[in-house]
């Protein structure tokens, strides 16, 4: 763990989001992607932002990120305000987005050479962090001859590299299959637990977000706002058998419940203009919530 | 703790056998069938490839050879239909042709001037256009101000240059590599803002996100990525730059290959003709597969990505 000491330190990594609204002007018409948006990240803790499909959540993580600007409201990351993309801040992205020209290791290293630390210094912290996740074997490989799942540690490792205060992922997970998937939210977990930084986490994926958060946002349809916050009370570490549990069972119910009113209502709006009546359905503004 | 020793059960073979890309398959099933199983599969391997490599062999020798029979039958019973292998010279003819020039050092000396023609020509393309490329590719106000000039250069064939090319350069020399250097130059450039604009931008994003500012985006993401590009932007202008040439050799031309052609068919020389012929294309094949060489050197990686975009 040479040089990873720092970001051991707690009370940093605070995400704080404030009647945030962000507008897009796609093709001369104005669309609201995300409106009044209030959001918390304390430092160490883990996040998750979950809502129906184009309800704004990945427009949010990017607003973090760096690569959309609000339109009204602050985003602050310890207390200072985003300009533009940063090492400080980690990404991991759902496309791997790995370099496939470079192999793993230096793949790693990149974001500790762009901050012009020596090779050799780069490659012993590269050599612990792959070591960490598992992935010492494959430092020579090229992206292209890893598994889905092994990139994904690469781009989770590469994203830690520089460390970080905070880790935004938007789906990481969503390419994988059902049991990698599960594998790798253990060793998110784990990754997470050591490096005790905080992390921000887009998905669509119920059990997902409840396996791994301490808090859940979640969003309603488009313009996204927050529309319920609800804390994970289980303890942790966390194992895949607390899945069964009544409580973790109870809160996939409650989460699932509050995204099917707005997956409807999204629907809704699509469907007011009679999408469903040639099927002999009788759709209403009201009638939607009923009928399913 | 324990899960962090997870990864093992999602199966990674310790040593994969050499140039063998683990498909996610294989990879978890060879470890699965014990230590034994391995020396048999690798063996089992590389027999299919040695087979898969023969016969790919074999089928270059047939091809080649149909080749060389039609040349040979053709000329030795001077079939006329239509086609009129009655002048052209037989197989064994160009041999003796390619004995007796190289008695003198005249032959040599004309393919020396056509390399070194095309490597200048070559290489001076690639130090204008990969870079312009890349800017043009990258910016828009470098694309709003050079595209036209480009667009409005391209169509005309670097062969339709040669008058023109003799006026204004000093030398006769520097006009054929001027000529030698358009027919590359488009090829490179077109494809070289092809890599830029096509290039995946959450690689972009990634890279920013790690730290990187615009310059050393440049050096270290953007140029790596076009690569693939760029080099098939290489081997097109390669091609290019040979017709180029031999054609502006034939024009305007002193020594070269395309001269010594030219002239041996002025001359009446049938044999030397197809000399000139096969040195052209014997030259041609080396630089393409030089280009291609130098390629993969460059890009050991460019190997593994044929199932790209996801595994």
């Amino acid at each position: 763990m040479s040089g990873m000491g720092e970001q051991g330190e707690s009370g940093r990594g605070a995400i704080t989001i404030s009647d945030m609204g962000v507008v897009f002007n796609a093709r001369g018409t104005m669309v609201e992607a995300v409106s009044s948006v209030d959001l918390k990240v304390q430092p160490g803790e883990f996040v998750s932002l979950i809502g129906p499909s184009g309800c704004g959540k990945s427009t949010l993580l990017n607003i973090v990120a760096g690569f959309v600007e609000p339109t009204s409201g602050s985003v602050l990351v310890d207390g200072q305000n985003i300009r533009g993309p940063g090492s400080d801040r980690g990404v991991v992205f759902q496309q791997y987005s790995l370099f496939p020209w470079l192999s793993v290791r230096k793949n790693v290293e990149f974001g500790l050479k762009m901050k012009g630390i020596p090779s050799s210094q780069r490659e012993t912290q590269a050599r612990t962090l792959l070591g960490l996740a598992g992935l010492l074997a494959f430092e020579n490989h090229y992206p292209d001859q890893l598994s889905g799942g092994m990139k994904q540690r690469v781009g989770i490792v590469r994203a830690l590299a520089t460390s970080p205060q905070v880790l935004l992922m938007d789906e990481p997970f969503g390419a994988l299959d059902a049991q990698t998937r599960t594998v790798m939210q253990e060793i998110l977990t784990n990754m997470w637990q050591q490096f005790r930084i905080s992390v921000l986490f887009v998905t669509h994926d119920i059990e997902e977000s409840i396996f791994l958060s301490d808090r859940i946002y979640v969003m309603t349809a488009r313009p996204g706002r927050i529309k319920a916050e609800i804390k994970v009370p289980l303890p942790r570490p966390r194992t895949p058998e607390m899945t069964y549990t009544p409580e973790f069972i109870g809160l996939v119910q409650q989460i699932k419940g509050l995204i099917r009113e707005e997956s409807l209502a999204a629907m809704g709006s699509e469907l007011k203009e009679g999408g469903l009546s040639g099927f002999g359905v009788q759709v209403g503004p009201q009638g939607v919530g009923e009928m399913v | 703790m324990h899960a962090l020793k997870q990864p093992a059960a999602e199966a990674e073979p310790a040593v994969p056998p050499p140039g063998v890309i683990p498909h996610p398959a294989a990879v978890r099933s060879v470890p699965a069938r014990g230590a034994a199983a391995v020396p048999a599969a690798a063996r089992q391997w590389r027999n299919t490839q040695l087979r898969g490599r023969l016969i790919s062999a074999l089928l270059w020798l047939v091809s080649l050879s149909v080749l060389f029979a039609v040349w040979y039958f053709g000329t030795k019973y001077r079939v006329d239909f239509y086609i009129r292998f009655t002048n052209i010279p037989a197989p064994g003819d160009v041999f003796d042709k390619l004995l007796e020039v190289n008695r003198s050092e005249k032959f040599i000396t004309n393919v020396g001037i056509s390399v070194r023609r095309i490597l200048s020509g070559f290489g001076i393309a690639i130090l204008i256009a990969v870079p312009l490329g890349l800017l043009i590719g990258r910016y828009r106000t470098v694309r709003d101000l050079l595209m036209p000039i480009a667009e409005v250069l391209r169509p005309i064939p670097a062969i339709a240059w040669v008058p023109m090319s003799i006026m204004l350069w000093p030398t006769n020399e520097v006009s054929i590599i001027y000529i030698t250097f358009l027919g590359s130059f488009f090829p490179i450039l077109l494809n070289t803002i092809h890599g830029v604009t096509g290039f995946d931008p959450v690689l972009i994003r990634a890279a920013r996100c790690l730290g990187a500012g615009e310059g050393r985006l440049f050096w270290n993401v953007i140029l790596p990525g076009s690569l693939p590009h760029i080099f098939t932007g290489l081997s097109v202008g390669m091609g290019v730059a040979w017709v180029s040439l031999i054609a502006a050799e034939m024009i305007s031309g002193q020594f070269g290959v395309g001269y010594f052609t030219w002239e041996a068919y002025s001359l009446v020389n049938y044999a030397e003709i197809a000399l000139g012929m096969i040195t052209i294309g014997v030259l041609g094949l080396a630089c393409s597969g030089a280009i291609q060489m130098i390629g993969s050197m460059l890009m050991p990686w460019s190997s593994y990505s044929a199932g790209r975009k996801d595994s």
